[in-house]
């Protein structure tokens, strides 16, 4: 595969101003107002009120319960959901099995499954009318309307995200340096974290963060599980959601302003990272082309 | 590339992942099956036909069809300008392009229904010029559609245009062709597939998409209400059993939808040469 | 002995890679493993290494069953195609690596490391380098780290893959030299895999024939080239006319002198040198023209046309010292009858 300079130099590849003017236009016009202008609002509507409401109604109890909600789901689904896809890596990306295909696309249905259905499929089990719903009752353990509810909503759609970064990275770089490490007498979590580990550490932490990202800003499914209940199983999407639907805009657009910070956090990260992961991935085709 | 047969740790890492599997997402999945073959084919007929449902069906797929058609267009002009030009504010846009997939979806939500409601400062300007109403309405849905559509064609056509040799133009050129044939018989033609397969993209995360529309659409019965919502109304009315029948649909066309880009990103790859 | 490995077979679904290879290295040798690609040389490298699982036969490294051993506990040093170098370590703590994941009991001092590491890197002669990373490497500098590397572990074994294949022409040829001479020092049993004859010549003591999973032939350089016992170690090693009998050839040959001596078939491979060319300008007598000939530095190879009875010309390679070609005074064109003074028949 030749990488081609994507700068063309070349006169016939040159378009007419013309053509250019118009075309950047349509970019900045589109990106100005779909990305540009949505994140404006969102400041200016927080601040709508001035410092001190801003303030308030970040720390009204029931959006601090919101943000401490959130944050445990967090703590929760990204260190299981990144097991995960370490372990689906590894397996996928090291060793040839039967099945394998489909093992691929079974990791790959939570991003196109609506975050509804995500939802909708847990209450069908541990809803009051589920299969396990009686049970529960009787045992008297909450998982619909409850912080279990919510957390395995988070747990399906977060699903692929790590996975989904590291198979690449690791098939890319090979498995000739494991190999190298083994057969210098490493045992197999040595060479784990010798050697695989720093080499798909950029690629790892990209993952872990656009599955963090999603665990804290995922909407849809957690909404169906948790039921709304104040100070209780509200996180940060869905105190945004009461909180707008009341008409309490300022405080809508407050919560709103962390997670937007957080979008852009994400994306400032990944931007790094993404740089970074080029050059590791940039070297190992270097060390195999020499 | 050839697999090694001596690594250690395929068994604990194989079982770890079937297991996450099987209990997160695929008993949670059946459960959904098995749910709806409880109903006879008649009841499940019932709900579907249902005059609401059909409504929102159509309303979802042609919202979805539409937004994701005007994403790859302009999709496509951006990858364009971001691979092909430079110009200032480009290493902003480009780091912007990915703000749909970090953006909580509800914070999307009551972003576009606060610029495009009529007094939103689109909305307004629009209605004063066109006398179009924005939010509230379908066209609101086919808005928030585009926002939650566009990094996804953009990210699946940029590389590719950059792989793209910019030899076979010269060669093109060289044999005089002139920039818009270049163009249309050259350059297209190896975009194609990875432009659909950016809509394919766009239009399943479309269908699905809950938290960015319902902010935007009115939900109006019959008129703005997306299939998501219906299964949530549906829920709350403790109507299991229709919930479930729409929303099996709704699985089974992702299913296939899923495996249309999975097809289309196979070939994309043939066609780069990397299979 | 070195290695003894017993009835090795391994398939890849239809393709049978290796085919019930017997083989005894004894301790101490260099021993090239040659074959053109696909001959399942590297497979078999790597079943000796614990890389690679066979389906059936076993490896015994110094008399011991080492069959379902992993490779960790081999005790061999493998170095890699493309040297799988650590890239996030210096070139000093990837020659430590091995020696820092042994069990804490058997890991040295960090004094008695640092020792080792460096006697190591000017073993290689590339101390200077201790703290590059690989990156930063030439491809000859990058291939002597690796050689170190897996040398830190005081192998019983030392298994090098392709070790000058990615490397430039120039580089090769130093390398090649130098890696005998490191054999000579350090006399540790060694196999390589190459696909190059003149590589396998110049550095191996013992060299191991493989065509299509099965050994050829196996001995040291000089009985491969001179005593090859079948037709494909003839073709694969140094170049070869061949000649058939079948082809109403008899007459022709009878003609040059060719003995039939320890014939066991009706094909006759005729190395070059083995052609002796006189000028003769006689019609009747021989139908073999000069076409061309080439410099390869202290011989010429003479490109010979001899016209076959349909009218089709076939070509005949011999080579001579270049005094004796400039004593001869041949131009293009002229007429000359061949000696052949050796041959080897095979089916």
């Amino acid at each position: 595969m030749t990488a081609v300079n994507s700068k063309p130099t070349s006169l016939t590849l040159t378009d007419a101003t013309w053509v250019r003017a118009t075309l950047v236009g349509i970019t900045v016009l589109t990106v100005g107002l779909f990305l540009v202008l949505p994140l404006a609002t969102v400041l200016l509507e927080a601040f709508a009120k001035g410092w001190a409401t801003y303030f308030d109604s970040l720390m009204q109890p029931d959006a601090l319960a919101a943000m401490r909600l959130t944050l445990l789901v967090a703590a929760i689904t990204v260190p299981l959901t990144t097991v995960f896809g370490v372990s689906a890596a590894w397996a996928i990306a090291r060793f040839d099995f039967r099945g394998k295909n489909i093992l691929l696309t079974f990791i790959d249905l939570p991003f196109s499954v609506s975050p509804v259905i995500a939802g909708l499929i847990y209450v069908l089990i541990f809803g009051a009318q589920g299969w396990l719903g009686p049970w529960l009752a009787q045992h008297d353990i909450k998982v619909i309307f409850a912080v279990p509810g919510i957390v395995l909503a988070t747990l399906f759609v977060t699903f692929p995200f790590v996975a989904r970064e590291l198979i690449p990275l690791m098939q890319e770089i090979g498995h000739e340096e494991e190999e190298a490490a083994l057969s210098l007498g490493a045992s197999g979590w040595q060479t784990f974290f010798k050697v695989t580990l720093p080499n798909v550490k950029w690629g790892l932490l990209y993952g872990v963060l656009l599955c963090n990202a999603r665990a804290m800003g995922e909407f849809g499914a957690v909404s169906v599980v948790s039921g709304h209940i104040r100070g209780l199983t509200n996180t940060l999407p869905l105190h945004i959601e009461v909180s707008y639907n009341e008409y309490d805009f300022v405080g809508a657009f407050a919560s709103a302003s962390l997670l937007a910070g957080l979008a852009v956090l994400t994306l400032l990260l990944k931007t790094f990272l993404e740089w970074k992961l080029k050059q590791d991935v940039k070297a190992s085709r270097q060390a195999a082309i020499e | 590339m050839s697999q090694s047969h001596i690594m250690p740790g395929f068994r604990p890492t194989l079982s770890i992942t079937l297991v996450y599997l099987v209990l997160i997402v695929l008993i949670p999945l059946s459960a959904m099956v098995l749910k709806t073959l409880q109903l006879s084919l008649e009841e499940f007929w019932t709900i579907l036909v249902h005059k609401r449902v059909l409504a929102s069906f159509w309303l979802s797929f042609s919202a979805a069809a539409l937004a994701a058609s005007i994403a790859t267009l302009l999709g496509s002009i951006i990858a364009w300008c971001l691979v092909r030009y430079s110009f200032p504010g480009k290493q902003l846009c480009d780091a912007l392009i990915d703000l749909p997939f970090a953006l909580p979806t509800a914070v999307a939500g009551i972003v576009m229904a606060t610029i495009y409601e009529p007094k939103g400062w689109i909305g307004e300007w629009v209605m004063a010029a066109m006398g179009v109403q924005i939010a509230y309405k379908p066209l609101g849905i086919v808005f928030a559609l585009i926002f939650i559509g566009l990094p996804f064609v953009i990210r699946t056509i940029e590389p590719v245009l950059q792989e793209f040799d910019s030899a076979m133009e010269e060669a093109a050129a060289s044999l005089g062709a002139n920039r818009w044939q270049a163009f249309v018989k050259v350059i297209l033609p190896n975009i194609f597939p990875a432009a659909l397969t950016g809509f394919a993209l766009a239009f399943a995360r479309g269908i699905g998409e809950y938290g960015s529309v319902i902010f935007i659409a009115g939900n109006m019965p019959y008129i703005s209400e997306i299939v998501p919502l219906l299964i949530i109304t549906k829920l709350e009315q403790y109507d299991y059993a229709g919930a479930t029948a729409i929303g099996l649909i709704m699985l089974v066309l992702s299913f296939v939808l899923l495996l249309i880009i999975n097809s289309l990103q196979w070939w994309l790859r043939k066609r780069n040469g990397q299979l | 002995m070195g290695i003894n490995l017993h009835n090795i077979s391994k398939q890849f679904g239809q393709f049978i890679a290796l085919d019930a290879i017997n083989l005894a290295i004894p301790e101490g040798e260099l021993v090239a493993l040659l074959g053109p690609s696909g001959c399942g040389k590297t497979t078999l490298l790597r079943i000796i290494a614990g890389l690679e699982h066979a389906d059936q036969g076993e490896v015994f490294l110094k008399g011991e069953n080492v069959t379902h051993q992993s490779i960790k506990n081999r005790q061999i040093g493998f170095v890699f195609q493309h040297y799988a170098l650590f890239r996030h370590m210096t070139v000093f703590d990837n020659i430590a690596f091995g020696l820092r994941v042994k069990p804490k009991k058997l890991r040295p001092t960090p004094a008695q490391l640092r020792e080792k590491v460096h006697s190591l890197l000017q073993l290689v002669q590339l101390d200077w380098l201790h703290d590059r990373f690989p990156d930063q490497l030439s491809g000859g500098q990058r291939q002597r780290i690796a050689l170190a590397r897996a040398l830190a572990v005081e192998p019983s074994v030392l298994l090098l893959d392709e070790p000058f294949g990615a490397l430039d022409a120039s580089v090769r040829k130093d390398l090649r030299l130098w890696l005998r001479h490191l054999h000579h020092e350090l006399n540790v049993t060694s196999i390589f895999v190459t696909h190059d004859q003149e590589e396998a010549m110049e550095v191996a003591s013992q060299i191991v024939v493989l065509n299509h999973g099965k050994i050829e032939q196996k001995g040291t350089p000089s009985e491969i080239y001179d005593h090859p016992q079948t037709d494909f170690v003839s073709r694969f090693i140094g170049q070869t006319n061949v000649f058939s009998l079948q082809d109403n050839e008899s007459n022709w040959l009878d003609a040059t002198g060719i003995t039939f001596e320890g014939a066991k078939g009706i094909v006759a491979h005729v190395r070059p040198h083995h052609i002796m060319v006189e000028k003769r300008d006689d019609a009747a007598h021989t139908d073999i023209f000069l076409k061309d000939w080439q410099h390869l530095g202290a011989t010429i190879r003479l490109e010979l046309n001899r016209q076959l009875p349909n009218g089709k010309a076939s070509t005949i390679y011999a080579e001579m010292p270049s005094e004796k070609f400039r004593e001869l005074a041949l131009t293009k064109g002229d007429r000359v009858a061949l000696h052949i003074t050796h041959a080897h028949w095979f089916n």
